[in-house]
C-alpha cells in the first residue's frame, strides 16, 4: 500500500461502520412495529395507546368471534386447495417443460410468467369480468380459481430450479432399466424433487393466506377470506382483536421461514 | 443441435414430446388461456363497451371510456399513482442498497442470519404491517402518546391519512422486495474488481458509483420491478393509509368495479394501466437480465 494514500483504507473502515449501523437502523426499522404489533396484543387497554396490564382477553375475542373464524376456515380450505391443485400443475409443467422440447416451449414459458409479475389488481379485474361473462357465480371456486393462477408459477419455478440441478443419468437408468417415462418420473424424478415441491407448495399456500387484491374481486360473501375481512376491520380503526390476529400470523410467518430455509438446505 | 448430448438413446426422440405429454401439459396452458389470456381480452372488449343506467354492459362501441381516462382528474390521479410508486422504489432502493450490500459482504454464517431477518418481513402478510403502522401513527396511537408522554408541548401530529403516511406504508411494505433483489447481484460481485478499483486510486465513493453500482444494475432493475409495478396499483395501503384523501390508480379502478359499477369505464382504466405495466416491464426487464 502506497504511503501517499493512507486515507483510503481508513475511508474504508469508517465505510464499514457505516453499513452496519445503517442495516441495524433498517432491522429496527423493519421489526420495531411488529414487535410493538404483539406486545399491544398483551395490553389490556381497549385503545391500546398505554400500556395497562397483561392480558389474553384480546385472544379470546378472537376465539369467540364467529365472522373471523370463518372467514379463517375459508382461507384454509382456499388455501389448501390451492396448494394441492398448484404443487400438481406446478410439477407437471416444471417437469413437462425441462425434460421435452415442446413446440412454443419458450411461449408458454413466458405464459407462465405473466400471473406472476402482472399486477394484480388487473387479474382481479379481468378474472371478475371473465366470471361474470360465462355465468360462473362467484363462490368458493372463482376464488380458488384466482389463487392458482399466481401460485403455480411459484411452484413451477421452484421446482424447474431443481431440475436444473438434478443429474439425468439417473432418469436415463430408470428408462434403460425398462422404465416407462412416467413411472421413471414417478420413482426417481419425484422423490429427489420432493424438497423443491414441498417449498413451492408452502410458497403457494402462504401466498394464497395472504392474498388481499386479487380475491377482493372474486370473492363472494360467503367465501371472503381472512384477509379480507382483516381489510374491512382495519380500514374502520384501531381493534386489539387484530393485533392479537397479527401475532398469530407473525409468529406463522417465522414458523414459515424457518421450515422454508430446512427445505433449502435439504435440496441443496 | 441436440445430437450427441446422450449416446445411448437418440436425443432427438428422447426429448420429442409425445401425444402422452402434450396432454399432461395441455391443463396447464388451458388454465393459462383460460384465465390469464381470455380474461385479458375480455377486459379489452368491455372497455369500448357502454353502461346502461343499472350497472349493466350493453355491447356498442364507444371510445366515451378512454376519453374519460384522459380527463385531467384521472390523469391526475394516474400521474400520482406513478409519482407514488417512484418515489416509495428510490426510497426503498437508497435505504436498502447499503443493507443489501452489508449482507452480501459478511460472512457466510452472519449472512444466512441476516437474510433469515429480511425473510421474515418479506413473508409476513402487508396487511399486517400496514396494520402495525395504523396503531402507531393513528392520533391517538403510539406515536403520539410517547409525543404527549414525554412532555415536550407538541402535537399531537395528524399523520395517518396523509401522503406521508401513505408512502411510510409503501415503503414499510415493500423494502424487503428491493433489499432481496440487490443482494441476489451484490452477492455475486467479484471483490477483486473492487480492489482493482482502489489499487487504481479510486475513493471508496468513486469505487461504489463507477464500479459497484454499474454491477449491481440487475438487481438493482429487479428490485425497481418487485416494488414500482406492484406498488402503482396497490390500492389496500393507500386506503388504510390515505384514508379516501389520496386516490391512486388502484383505488379509482376498485371504485369503478366493487361501488361505482361502471364496469366499462373500470376496464378502460385497466387497459391503460396494463399498457403502462408492459413498457415499463420490457424496459427493466431488459435491465436485469443484462448480465453484468
Amino acid at each position: 500500500m502506497p504511503a501517499s494514500r493512507p486515507l483510503i483504507p481508513s475511508g474504508l473502515t469508517l465505510l464499514n461502520w457505516f453499513l452496519r449501523g445503517w442495516t441495524a437502523l433498517v432491522f429496527v426499522f423493519l421489526y420495531a412495529p411488529i414487535a410493538v404489533l404483539v406486545v399491544f396484543s398483551f395490553n389490556s387497554s381497549r385503545l391500546n395507546i398505554v400500556w395497562e396490564s397483561f392480558t389474553f382477553t384480546w385472544y379470546e375475542r378472537l376465539a369467540a368471534n364467529t365472522p373471523l373464524i370463518r372467514a379463517a376456515k375459508n382461507s384454509l380450505i382456499v388455501a389448501t386447495a390451492t396448494t394441492i391443485l398448484s404443487v400438481v400443475i406446478g410439477t407437471a409443467g416444471a417437469w413437462l417443460l425441462h425434460r421435452y422440447r415442446f413446440r412454443f416451449s419458450r411461449a408458454i414459458q413466458t405464459l407462465v410468467a405473466i400471473p406472476m409479475v402482472m399486477p394484480e389488481i388487473l387479474l382481479g379485474i379481468s378474472l371478475l369480468i371473465m366470471f361474470v361473462t360465462i355465468g360462473l357465480n362467484l363462490g368458493f371456486a372463482s376464488v380458488i380459481i384466482g389463487h392458482v393462477t399466481f401460485s403455480f408459477p411459484f411452484v413451477l419455478v421452484a421446482v424447474q430450479a431443481r431440475l436444473q440441478g438434478l443429474d439425468s443419468s439417473l432418469e436415463e437408468a430408470a428408462l434403460d432399466l425398462g422404465a416407462t417415462p412416467l413411472k421413471a418420473f414417478w420413482l426417481v424424478i419425484v422423490p429427489s424433487l420432493r424438497p423443491a415441491i414441498m417449498a413451492g407448495g408452502l410458497m403457494a399456500f402462504t401466498l394464497s393466506m395472504d392474498e388481499l387484491i386479487v380475491t377482493v374481486f372474486v370473492k363472494s360473501a360467503a367465501s371472503a377470506t381472512l384477509p379480507v375481512k382483516v381489510f374491512d376491520m382495519a380500514r374502520v380503526g384501531l381493534n386489539p382483536m387484530l393485533n392479537a390476529l397479527s401475532a398469530i400470523f407473525i409468529v406463522a410467518t417465522v414458523a414459515f421461514v424457518l421450515f422454508s430455509e430446512y427445505l433449502k438446505k435439504l435440496s441443496r | 443441435m441436440l445430437a450427441g448430448t446422450a449416446p445411448a438413446v437418440p436425443v432427438s426422440d428422447h426429448n420429442r414430446p409425445g401425444w402422452k405429454a402434450w396432454a399432461l401439459l395441455a391443463p396447464m396452458v388451458l388454465w393459462l388461456i383460460l384465465f390469464v389470456v381470455v380474461p385479458g381480452l375480455i377486459l379489452l372488449v368491455y372497455s369500448f363497451c357502454e353502461r346502461d343506467e343499472i350497472g349493466g354492459v350493453m355491447f356498442t362501441f364507444t371510445w366515451e371510456n378512454y376519453a374519460r381516462v384522459f380527463d385531467p382528474v384521472y390523469l391526475r390521479i394516474f400521474g400520482r399513482s406513478v409519482w407514488y410508486a417512484a418515489l416509495t422504489t428510490a426510497i426503498c432502493a437508497v435505504v436498502g442498497y447499503p443493507v443489501a450490500y452489508y449482507i452480501a459482504r459478511v460472512p457466510e454464517t452472519l449472512r444466512n442470519k441476516l437474510l433469515l431477518l429480511v425473510m421474515v418481513p418479506f413473508w409476513t402478510s402487508f396487511l399486517i404491517r400496514t396494520f402495525a403502522w395504523i396503531t402507531i401513527l393513528k392520533q391517538e396511537g403510539l406515536l403520539n402518546s410517547l409525543v404527549k408522554a414525554m412532555g415536550a408541548g407538541i402535537g399531537p401530529f395528524d399523520l395517518l391519512y396523509t401522503p406521508t403516511a401513505v408512502v411510510i406504508g409503501l415503503v414499510y411494505a415493500y423494502l424487503p422486495f428491493m433489499i432481496l433483489p440487490i443482494y441476489g447481484s451484490a452477492e455475486k460481485l467479484d471483490n477483486s474488481l473492487i480492489e482493482a478499483a482502489y489499487d487504481l486510486g479510486a475513493s471508496p465513493v468513486r469505487a461504489f458509483s463507477s464500479v459497484i453500482v454499474p454491477l449491481t444494475m440487475p438487481g438493482i432493475a429487479a428490485g425497481t420491478l418487485l416494488v414500482f409495478v406492484p406498488a402503482i396499483g396497490m390500492f389496500a395501503i393507500t386506503d388504510l393509509m390515505g384514508g379516501a384523501k389520496v386516490p391512486m390508480i388502484g383505488n379509482v379502478i376498485q371504485n369503478q368495479f366493487l361501488l361505482a359499477r361502471n364496469w366499462p369505464f373500470g376496464a378502460a382504466l385497466g387497459v391503460v394501466f396494463m399498457l403502462m405495466f408492459v413498457v415499463t416491464y420490457v424496459i427493466l426487464q431488459r435491465r436485469a437480465s443484462r448480465s453484468a
